[in-house]
């Protein structure tokens, strides 16, 4: 290893301007002739629109234009489009709701997106927007998920009967049913997962212009995938063509899933500037934040689990309502389907595993990814069921796990719901994290906390999750719109330092460190000569984006490719230049050797004469240094890993403090480990909002969203947060060049089982539904003690 | 935020006059509340009257005998810091610094806070449980005929606050409960002992400040936590939110004076 390469904790390139408050996001770029878009929505849950009249709000000062709805229709532009088919039990294809940016003649959340007003300052398009006057004819609405599929719910599209828009089923049903027969156990839960808004500290923004000189428009957004953007801009809303139409991400302070999807607001300023001949700029403020993103989560499942007389698990059968909101997001259809499903194994043997999922509409923002993106639901879902069983019977809660791993020698590993696991050692994660965690002092603490009139609690929670989104073809078949591979340019410039272009997309990941020190360790560049360019449709070749923990598996493995197409050009130009024949070339860390002697070259050295071709094999080579590669992966990876949590619980009022949390997780190689373990600490932080602050409401009668601010909404802060452990384990991926996993989103699909195992355990009652407020605790621990013991539901 | 005119008088008389003069102005001291609620657009007054002009007359900590008075521009972090608060009755200055956040405690001051008279306000409870007195510029009025609801007080509309007078008790402890978004108050209790008796107030918990009178005479009698250990708080009239119910609350009030005793006496 050397100091900057594969597996050194190499401090941050990006982290400089970020620090100094010299990063470059949207609301600090401002154009000449610049004006500004604020977007009237809708106070209603759900109303029919009569009419928008426009005439006071176009006379106000400063006003340039107020578009609607029936505006984007008559340009004949598209729909915004859910990016993911999804077929129901009886093979028909989900139920899909028409959707333009601007509603037309109906709305179906708080917040939906109804008018644009475009004017001089964002004060007057405001004024405008306040002063324009629609027509809303208001209809019963509803936003919880179980009432929505009640029989006196109000239907809100009439092409989803039921509020359906899919009944949706995997694995083998009758092989689960004859399990649960030959069960000597069957242990049950029901949980709800809470619906969470995803909140990256930048909120979206836009700015937008048209260039009448080339016909092209350029759009700056706050976008984790800005090509897909710009295809789905040219190809489903009609826009522009893809080459009349540059999409840049520059810096984006957070995605977290909230900024795949392309929005009403970003596709509205696009279009119009072209419209207007002027420049537009839309940044939401936090409310439009709260109101207008996507959201995540939002599930209710009944799960329960078939047990022999040994507690080996011999079947599993889920179902779960999942809420997508008023319409279906992008990706909002296989979040709760083939991201959450195909993942309900965990880390068990498990042979037969049947789940439903109904895909549900409600009057709310439509629900997509959010860190983990399924994922998060399956493995809370599996490790509740498991921890509660481990009670129920009596056994160590490690122990049944143990019982049920698929060992390190089983894999690849499929699994009844449908993936082929690669690698994995889940014993390994367990033991390692039980010793850090000191497991075995753990009863004596807890009497120790007892003394002092507390109530101590362990938690255990085994996850596993995939990433490297996707194969194409795989992801082809399941209903995706789109491939999944990912691309990476290696640029050599004649004097030997790199410009690296990616189709990932850097937000918080460190990609412009990781990816330098990959090539800096296997070009032997030094890594202060290695830029990496990502974000801008106009610089970079085609690519899909960051979400998912893609951007190493996917994106690394292209860069490796890119490399590798480097080293093979090289060689040539070598054995050229040191008059040698390739086969005697040895190459090591960036340098090329004739066997046996000291003569040598290094790459920078042949980009060198690559660009001054005077000593160069012209005949058969190209001159230059410039290699690009698209990597579409042969599977998904599976990083594993095991948190546990040690809470105290103050019984007077239910507050709970975490006095331990320890984390081993396994990424396979790990390029840079500091990195790594910032996202592990971020991801558990969101996991423990989600386990113990966050929550999501809409009032049940207006469909208001009573969650709609920090006042209310409760995001962890820094105070919150415990001073955690982590720890890695390194198996590697067996089908990646690097051996890759993925580590962006382990801590958020880990931390709320950890945490709520904890929680249960310290105040001994069977279930507590996320977040586990003080009050709730509190009502949880009083209703035990009214029963007399441990067992109440 | 709507247009507004903006003042920065130099004295208590200039501000009064604009005050007077306006359509529909409103004072501003540290602007806390006033100025996320403007930019929110909740709130459209005609004149913006900022006090942070009028400077000495109601800025600065004093101590007289055995009371403290508080300027009321003075920041929540200078009286957090201050030495005299310290000796004098440390559990204001505790209240003071757990106000809000940094930010806040270097911006918002005693006095905007106790005009505003918000419902899960921390000051409310220091100024009913100390039994302090609110002077304005022509009048002072005692604690316990200030707070006359939610978001009301004894004020006149056009009456500035100019100071806040405690008395300092034998002892005092004040616990929150932290609202986990807001950081406000869902239950504060202020416990003080002075020679005349005991004073509990509860903020948080209910549409304004309030005093909790059988655990007054509960304390008055034996001042121990085990003294209102019995004591069942009534959940009529108290607050509901996302986070905490009235039953909720009720159980609150009981454990954070329990604790406020104990801390005062220890």
């Amino acid at each position: 290893m050397t100091e900057t390469g594969i597996g050194a904790s190499v401090r941050r390139k990006e982290d400089k301007r970020f620090l100094t408050g010299l990063g470059n996001y949207i609301d600090d770029i401002n154009v000449d002739g610049q004006t500004y878009a604020y977007f009237a929505r809708s106070p209603h849950a759900r109303a029919k629109i009569n009419g928008i009249d426009k005439e006071t709000a176009l006379s106000m000062p400063g006003v340039v234009a107020v578009l609607t709805g029936p505006d984007w229709v008559a340009d004949g532009l598209g729909l915004l489009v859910c990016g993911w088919m999804i077929h129901s039990k009886d093979g028909s294809e989900m139920n899909q709701p028409v959707r333009t940016p601007l509603a037309t003649q109906s709305v179906q959340f708080v917040g939906e997106p109804v008018a644009a007003v475009i004017a001089e300052t964002l004060e007057q398009a405001r004024d405008a927007a306040e002063a324009l006057a629609i027509d809303y004819e208001p209809l019963p609405s509803v936003t919880d998920l179980r009432t929505a599929v009640g029989p006196d719910a109000p239907q809100i599209h009439e092409c989803a009967p039921g509020n359906l828009c899919y009944e949706w089923e995997i694995g083998d049903k009758a092989a689960t049913d004859a399990a649960f027969e030959a069960a000597d156990r069957v242990v049950s839960i029901d949980l709800v997962n809470n619906r969470l808004v995803p909140n990256p500290m930048e909120p979206r923004a836009a700015l937008a212009r048209f260039d009448p000189a080339t016909d092209e428009i350029t759009l700056h957004t706050t976008s984790q995938a800005p090509h897909v953007v710009r295809l789905v801009m040219a190809a489903f809303l009609n826009i522009a063509p893809e080459h009349k139409l540059r999409v840049i991400s520059p810096d984006v302070g957070g995605g977290f899933g909230v900024k795949i999807a392309t929005y009403p607001e970003e596709a509205v300023c696009t279009w119009a500037c072209r419209k207007i001949g002027r420049p537009i700029k839309w940044t939401a403020d936090r409310s439009q934040a709260f109101l207008g993103d996507s959201h995540g989560r939002d599930h209710v499942s009944h799960a329960e689990l078939a047990l022999d007389k040994d507690s080996i698990f011999l079947g599993m059968r889920v179902k779960t309502l999942a809420n997508l909101g008023g319409y279906i997001s992008a990706f909002g259809s296989a979040v709760p389907t083939y991201m959450y499903a195909t993942l309900l194994a965990g880390q068990y043997r498990t042979p037969a595993i049947y789940a439903e999922v109904d895909g549900v509409f409600t009057n709310t923002s439509p629900v997509d990814a959010y860190r983990g993106a399924g994922r998060p639901e399956a493995s809370y879902l599996i490790e509740r069921l498991v921890e509660v069983a481990a009670r129920e019977i009596g056994i160590d809660p490690a122990e049944l796990r143990r019982k049920n791993f698929i060992s390190p020698d089983a894999f690849p590993h499929e699994t009844a719901v449908g993936v082929s696991y690669d690698s994995g050692n889940y014993e390994g994660s367990l033991s390692m994290v039980l010793d850090m965690a000191d497991r075995a002092g753990f009863e004596k603490r807890r009497e120790e906390a007892k003394g002092r009139g507390k109530l101590r609690g362990f938690g255990i929670s085994a996850y596993i999750e995939a990433c490297g989104v996707a194969p194409s073809k795989i992801a082809g078949a399941l209903g995706a719109g789109v491939g999944l591979y990912e691309s990476a340019e290696i640029r050599f410039n004649a004097t030997g330092s790199v410009t690296v272009f990616t189709g990932c997309h850097s937000h918080g990941q460190g990609l412009e460190t990781t990816y330098a020190q990959i090539v800096s360790d296997l070009l032997g560049v030094p890594l202060e000569n290695i830029d990496v360019v990502f974000g801008d449709t106009g610089r970079v070749q085609m690519g899909m984006g960051t979400y998912g923990s893609r951007s190493l598996a996917v994106g690394g493995s292209a860069l490796v490719k890119a490399a590798d197409k480097i080293i093979d050009k090289c060689r040539k130009i070598a054995a050229h230049v040191l008059e040698a024949a390739e086969e005697d070339l040895e190459y090591e860390g960036g340098k090329f050797t004739v066997a046996g002697t000291d003569r040598g070259i290094t790459v920078p050295e042949l980009a060198f004469a690559a660009y001054v071709p005077h000593n160069y094999p012209l005949e058969e080579l190209e001159p230059g240094l410039d290699e690009m590669a698209y990597y579409d992966p042969i599977n998904y990876t599976f990083p594993a890993g095991t948190h546990v949590c040690e809470v105290e619980v103050d019984p007077d009022t239910g507050e709970v403090e975490i006095a331990n949390f320890v984390a081993v997780d396994d990424f396979g190689r790990v390029i840079n480990p500091m990195i790594v373990a910032g996202q592990v600490h971020g991801g558990i932080v969101q996991g423990l909002g989600q386990a113990m602050l966050e929550e999501c409401r809409y009032d049940a009668e207006s469909g208001q969203l009573v969650s709609g601010s920090f006042m209310d909404y409760a995001m962890p802060r820094a105070d919150d947060a415990p001073s955690f452990e982590v720890a890695l384990q390194e198996t590697l991926c067996p089908h990646n060049p690097l051996g890759v996993k993925g580590c962006g989103e382990a801590g958020a699909i880990a931390a709320p089982a950890a945490i709520i195992n904890a929680i249960t355990d310290a105040i001994g009652v069977r279930h507590l539904d996320m977040p586990a407020t003080p009050e709730k605790v509190w009502a949880a621990i009083r209703g035990a003690g009214a029963q007399g013991t441990q067992a109440a539901e | 935020m709507y247009d507004f005119s903006y003042h920065r008088p130099a004295s208590l008389e200039d501000a009064a006059g604009l005050f007077g003069k306006a359509d529909d102005p409103v004072f501003m001291a540290g602007g806390m509340t006033l100025i996320p609620t403007l930019k929110q657009r909740l709130a459209s007054p005609s004149d913006v009257i900022d006090l942070a002009g009028v400077g000495d007359d109601l800025s600065g900590i004093a101590v007289d005998g055995g009371t403290i008075t508080v300027g009321a521009m003075t920041c929540h972090a200078e009286v957090a810091g201050s030495g005299l608060v310290h000796e004098a009755i440390p559990a204001l200055a505790a209240l003071a610094g757990r106000i809000g956040d940094t930010h806040v405690r270097n911006r918002g001051t005693i006095g905007g806070s106790l005009a505003n008279n918000d419902p899960a306000a921390d000051y409310p409870a220091a100024v009913l449980g100390l039994n302090a007195t609110v002077r304005t510029a022509r009048r002072e009025i005692a604690a316990d005929d200030y707070f006359k609801g939610m978001f009301e007080t004894a004020l006149e509309d056009d009456e500035i606050i100019t100071a806040v007078s405690f008395p300092a008790p034998e002892c005092a402890a004040y616990m929150k409960f932290d609202h986990p978004a807001s950081r406000y108050a869902i239950v504060g209790v202020f416990v003080a002992k002075t020679g005349d008796g005991v004073r509990v107030a509860v903020t948080g918990a209910g549409t304004c400040v309030f005093r909790q009178g059988d655990m007054e005479a509960a304390l008055a009698k034996d001042f121990s936590a085990s003294a209102i250990e019995g004591i069942e708080v009534s959940e009529d009239r108290l607050n509901r939110d996302l986070f905490a119910s009235p039953e909720y609350r009720a159980h609150l009030i009981g454990v954070m004076a329990r604790r406020a005793v104990e801390a005062a006496s220890a």
